[in-house]
């Protein structure tokens, strides 16, 4: 036993956790497939892979830092907006509308969260909650900003990189947020196993012990938050960008909720969840809103009913633990 | 002559007409140990939630060195280098235990902030949790969730985390408790192990421990201090035998 223990090298035994599983790899090459399987369906793949990104930025600060949000739609459509005004008052170049999305949003988050770290649970839920509320309302009554509930018209985009232009079949929109998704990804992945990632899992298994190891728990807080702000204004400019129209439901409390209900779906914690919770949610939406539009929500109720009771973390949760049982039983 | 590691000056709470802690004084000496002792409800977890920040005190000083800590936060008092455990476990449930004490030390390094580069790449401060991890004998369990960790070692874990921290001054509010007596033994002979630039200040029932353990011993009652001595002057003091030790026979 004693020659086993001094044989353990702990950096090793943390790095080979961090490694890239061949799971992960089959996912991201899996993400090609709709070009030449379902080259009909790139514009709902390339939704899906915006709200995958907006869930990612979710997952950063409630399945990581623990800090529960109702009202992240804020920054999705803030977002979408700053991308959305850009390209309809005469600069329609895509990438710079990205970063003045995620900029914008950065701002805002990084101004509220000053609040958001001092509070937690339902308070914090009641914080978001108003403070998406209040957002929405106000791109209501700045019609002549926001185009009110008509949306924003004429947002003009310019090809990608001056070469690709948006096309009707979504080839361009698709390829275009799965590039950016796959690189917010690799930073959010490098984040979650960073020393901050590690600081950030301490947070959400008990914030009460942080400071008492010299941790200063708000500063992580406001970092994350504004971050994770930032990311979700990225995927709200992709949606702009691809649809070339912002509606104010991109501020909704509903896209709130359901970016919440993606990634309880999926699982919250392990980045891949929101993605996993994405496709299930947007493609049952698609196939189900076309028979009962208005009661396709039943199945996603019962869908979450069901995950929150069985498989407490989410879907992946739930197939970690079956792939962990399986390898146990295999030894 | 040095300063001491750490000094409470006047130091006052109450919660409404409840006074828990009633113009404290205390003194400890670098690299001594010192007992707490008093019965339940004497305001010896209070004193340490104050001395650290968890609560703020209606008056009175704290020292850690020759610098005033009182206005300090927690977290940067922890910095400072006054760091206490919990009585009841405060662990991290689903961080390994080697993932628990690595983030303190990262912490302590100043490098938890960083979030471009990847924790294997901090070898040292991983090799130096893990040492501490091996001293306190928790090298062969470090990959497990705390949750999964027997109940002694977790206690044992709380003192990890407290020693990854890089303490000058420990408060370890009963860090055996919960523990059967053979383990507990060999608890505090992990502490009376550790380095004497480290200060520690304890609270602890087991008489004999506190006997063994502790060069002097603070008996607080009712939210003040009642009366400070080396174990021989308080194992005959007669009124900690009559308000503390009971008509019992102890020692």
């Amino acid at each position: 036993m004693a020659s086993a223990s001094s044989a353990f090298a702990p950096q090793a035994y943390l790095q080979a956790q961090t490694r890239w599983r061949a799971v992960e790899l089959a996912f991201w090459l899996s993400c090609l497939l709709p070009f030449v399987l379902f080259p009909n369906y790139l514009v709902l793949a390339s939704q899906i892979a915006i709200t995958a990104l907006f869930a990612l930025s979710l997952d950063l600060i409630l399945g990581y830092a623990g800090i529960v949000s109702l009202g992240h739609a804020a920054f999705f459509g803030l977002g979408a907006y700053s991308a959305g005004l850009l390209a309809k008052h005469g600069w329609g170049e895509p990438l710079s509308g990205l970063v003045l999305g995620a900029v914008v949003a950065a701002l805002v988050g990084y101004v509220s969260s000053f609040v958001i770290a001092r509070f937690r649970h339902l308070t914090l839920i009641m914080i978001t909650l108003g403070f998406g509320l209040l957002l929405h309302e106000l791109a209501n009554k700045a019609h002549w900003l926001t185009g009110g509930a008509d949306g924003l018209q004429g947002v003009r985009m310019w090809p990608l990189l001056g070469a690709f232009m948006f096309d009707l079949w979504g080839f361009t929109a698709y390829a275009y947020a799965l590039i950016v998704l796959f690189a917010v990804f690799l930073v959010t992945r490098r984040l979650t196993n960073s020393p901050f990632g590690l600081s950030l899992r301490g947070i959400r298994e008990n914030p009460v012990r942080m400071p008492a190891i010299g941790a200063p728990s708000v500063a992580h807080i406001r970092k994350i938050y504004t971050l994770s702000a930032a990311i979700a204004g990225i995927a709200g400019a992709l949606l702009a960008q691809t649809t070339e129209t912002v509606s104010l439901e991109t501020l909704s409390f509903q896209r709130s909720a359901d970016v919440l209900v993606i990634l309880v779906l999926g699982g919250a914690g392990r980045l891949y969840g929101g993605f996993v919770g994405a496709i299930i949610f947007m493609v049952a939406r698609d196939r189900f809103s076309g028979l009962t539009p208005q009661y396709w929500y039943f199945g996603i109720g019962v869908l979450l009913v069901a995950v929150v009771m069985f498989l407490p973390n989410g879907i992946l949760g739930g197939l970690a633990r079956l792939a962990a049982a399986w390898r146990g039983k295999a030894t | 002559m040095t300063a001491p590691a750490l000094t409470v000056h006047g130091l006052n709470k109450s919660f409404g007409s409840l006074v828990v802690a009633n113009d404290i004084e205390l003194v400890l000496p670098p690299g001594e140990r010192h007992a707490l002792i008093g019965p339940n409800g004497a305001g010896k977890t209070t004193l340490i939630n104050l001395m650290t920040g968890m609560l703020t005190p209606d008056s009175g000083q704290i020292l850690l060195g020759d610098s005033d800590i009182s206005r300090l936060s927690p977290d940067l008092r922890v910095k400072r280098g006054l760091v206490r455990t919990f009585q009841i476990n405060s662990l991290f449930p689903h961080l390994s235990a080697l993932e628990a004490v690595t983030l303190a030390v990262c912490e302590r390094r100043g490098i938890a902030p960083a979030w471009w580069r990847a924790l294997p790449a901090y070898r040292d401060a991983i090799e130096e949790a893990y040492a501490i991890l091996l001293s306190l004998r928790l090298g062969d369990v470090c990959t497990r969730p705390t949750r999964e960790l027997a109940y002694g070692q977790q206690r044992l874990l709380e003192i990890a985390l407290a020693l990854a921290t890089g303490p000058r001054v420990l408060l370890l509010d009963e860090p055996a408790a919960g523990v059967p007596r053979e383990e507990s033994a060999e608890l505090f002979a992990a502490i009376a192990g550790l380095s004497k630039d480290i200060s520690i200040l304890f609270i602890e029932h087991d008489m004999n421990v506190v006997f063994r353990f502790a060069s002097r011993i603070i008996v607080m009652v009712g939210g003040r201090i009642l009366v400070e001595g080396t174990p021989v002057q308080i194992a005959t003091d007669q009124q900690v035998r009559e308000v503390y030790l009971g008509k019992r026979h102890h020692v």
